[in-house]
């Protein structure tokens, strides 16, 4: 029986980095004596001591600009955005201060920010959004989005030893819905590589985060239409795997981009531009993008349920693009 | 960096038995000079020459703010300067040809031509680049104390801003931090009364600066911004404190723009009568007659000590003159430590 959480792979993987590195800490709102809003840091701070999870005044701003100064000195700090939304209130000093001192002066900012994001919580306007492309657009960060609890756990390890900005956004969604079997011994998830998560012949579906079960659903309906759907998990959305993405294509010969984030702007814009630019001649169909329509997440259940992209939209979608 | 750099520079006031009040003078007045002549040749004649291309912030008759603050800061103290601070990289001994080439954007400039003006920075000498969104680095200099001290360290952070700096709530978060952690951080405000063209008035409520740290529950105290000497010992009270482990201490100098915001800008909104009275307290004659008249040192010495700067900073500008711009090739390099593939 799967044992470990998402949101538990999360924590493992914090909890053994600081363990490894005397030099990793933890700093954000609420993280040490009450464990986080969602308890990803919950004892840490009786382990670690206070020294090492730092709690701060509601300053987002803060808590990113600490992070940068204190990676100057050669810490490896670990700031948590309590909910992604309000990573908004620190953007200035991820884009403008953290993004670009290496390319301005050589100086490497060695932080990650963790930020929960998505929706599916009724978590209204402000506690749902998917911030991952505003990111993704500026020079000089990483932005990853796991999807699975190997993933998180993997993919935090590489962010804490990575020596520029990263930004760790994690599916609140997925924190206690996902559940599996980890690996007794030590492993880390290479950044900038995305992963096949199933196999197939007939059609790509590109997708990340929490999408990645509504593509999987999709995909379990289609096969027994008889359809062979292959699912790329991009894993990290930058640095883009864009050679996995594109073996995939050229295999399938039909593309969908999928996520959560909506639709204009969105990372699957980019996606698409690669796979027209680089796979023209391998495609049978036009790309297709799935997304949130271009609104602020609706909070009622019903208005929620029509704005997030669901496995019956995909196997919709996914049935007119086989046929075409 | 694929920046061409010249030799460690050794500044020729720097000698460390100059401690007595007489040598600590000539300091003062070496890098104060050294600041006004440098500055001087590139918004008068550089940027007019359209040698020095885009924005010329300068410090005119602010000088003995970074050269009193910084005279006081060790080796690995880090400091985080504003836009009129260029003293203070001369004092990490940040070589005058490396300024003069980051202004002309050449590849011996300290940032190799990737960022103009007062944005430079350098990890080996513990000085960091300022962005322009102003007062942004008062939470990054709150984290590098933090870490400090985490690390067990005495060392100190410095964070130099201006008053219109003071409206930002980059500033309000990082001091409110500072104080909160009790993080090791000397404030250096640079209270010259105009912000652009906006008067203090306009920018703040309370009638200074100084007001404002009580409410963080931080000591501050106000002086004289174009006292060196005042601007040096209350640093030093502030830099006691903060290493003493007593957390953060404000200081605001008060002093006054003697230019426009830039280069371009011929401030022609300041009364005209404000110039006359601050040139009259110019900080850097105010300290050649306090010199002379407690016999620190002679009107020759102090004349030969500016002929000394005219002549280092000619070589300094012919240097940086022959320093080649940046090889375009270079471009995509440094956005991470590692290209990624596809990027």
């Amino acid at each position: 029986m799967a044992t470990t959480t998402y949101l538990e792979a999360i924590r493992e993987g914090l909890w053994e980095e600081m363990e490894r590195d005397p030099n990793v800490f933890c700093i954000g709102e609420d993280i040490a004596v009450y464990g986080g809003a969602f308890k990803v840091t919950a004892g840490f701070l009786e382990h670690f001591g206070e020294k090492r999870v730092v709690d701060t005044p509601i300053s987002e701003s803060a808590i990113v600009g600490a992070a940068i100064g204190a990676g100057f000195i050669g810490l490896r700090p670990v700031a948590e955005m309590q909910f992604a939304d309000f990573i908004t209130c620190g953007f200035d000093q991820i884009v403008n201060f953290a993004a670009k001192c290496r390319y301005r002066w050589g100086a490497g900012v060695p932080i990650v920010i963790r930020a929960p994001s998505g929706g599916g919580v009724h978590g209204g306007p402000f506690h749902s959004q998917n911030p991952e492309a505003w990111f993704a657009h500026v020079p000089g960060l990483k932005v990853l989005c796991p999807a699975t609890a190997y993933d998180a756990k993997g993919l935090i390890k590489s962010a804490i030893r990575d020596n520029d900005p990263v930004l760790f956004f994690e599916h609140k969604a997925l924190y206690r819905r996902i559940k599996e079997d980890l690996p007794e011994q030590e492993y880390t998830v290479p950044i900038g590589k995305a992963a096949i998560y199933r196999d197939g012949t007939d059609l790509s579906i590109i997708t990340y985060g929490a999408m990645l079960y509504e593509a999987s659903q999709a995909a379990g309906d289609l096969a027994a239409e008889g359809y062979s759907v292959e699912i790329v998990d991009l894993r990290t959305v930058f640095p883009l795997d864009e050679e996995t993405v594109l073996a995939s294509v050229r295999k399938t010969a039909r593309a969908i981009v999928l996520h959560e984030d909506t639709l204009t702007g969105g990372i699957g814009g980019e996606v698409v531009a690669r796979i027209t630019e680089k796979a023209f001649e391998y495609l049978d169909a036009p790309v297709v993008r799935i997304a949130a329509p271009d609104t602020p997440v609706p909070y009622s259940s019903p208005l929620e349920q029509a704005f997030l992209p669901t496995a019956a939209k995909v196997t919709a979608k996914a049935r007119w693009l086989l046929q075409y | 960096m694929a920046a061409v750099r010249p030799m460690q520079w050794t500044p020729t006031a720097a000698a460390p038995e100059q401690d007595s009040e007489a040598g600590l003078s000539r300091r003062f007045l070496y890098y104060m000079a050294l600041m006004r002549e440098a500055e001087g040749r590139i918004q008068d004649k550089l940027y007019r020459q359209g040698k020095v291309l885009g924005g010329v912030y300068i410090g005119r008759g602010q000088e003995a703010i970074p050269v009193g603050a910084g005279l006081t800061t060790r080796p690995n103290d880090f400091l985080f300067p504003s836009h009129r601070d260029m003293a203070l990289y001369f004092i990490r001994g940040v070589h005058p040809r490396e300024v003069f080439a980051q202004y002309m954007g050449r590849a011996g400039g300290l940032t190799g031509g990737r960022d103009g003006n007062m944005h430079m920075g350098d990890m080996n000498r513990r000085i960091s680049a300022i962005i322009s969104a102003l007062a942004a680095w008062i939470p990054v200099a709150a984290g590098a104390a933090m870490a400090m001290r985490y690390l067990g360290t005495s060392d100190i952070t410095y964070a130099f801003f201006g008053d219109g700096s003071t409206s930002r709530g980059d500033w309000h978060e990082g001091v409110n931090l500072a104080a909160v952690q009790k993080a090791p951080v000397v404030l250096i405000c640079n209270n010259n009364q105009w912000a652009y063209s906006t008067p203090l008035d306009k920018q703040m409520a309370c009638a200074h600066v100084a007001d404002r740290g009580p409410a963080y529950g931080i000591p501050s105290e106000i002086v004289d911004g174009n006292d060196v000497w005042a601007v040096y010992h209350a640093t030093q009270r502030a830099a006691d404190h903060a290493r003493s482990g007593l957390g953060p201490y404000m200081i605001e100098c008060k002093t006054f723009r003697m230019t426009g915001h830039s280069a371009h800008d011929p401030a022609s909104y300041v009364p005209a009568h404000l110039f006359e009275e601050w040139a009259r307290k110019d900080p850097i004659e105010r300290l050649e007659r306090l010199m002379v008249e407690r016999g620190y040192a002679g009107r020759d010495e102090i004349d030969d000590i500016h002929a000394g700067i005219r002549q280092e900073v000619d070589e300094a500008i012919a240097w940086a003159e022959n320093s080649p711009y940046p090889d375009p090739e270079t471009l995509l390099d440094n956005v991470y430590e590692t290209r990624p593939a596809g990027t």
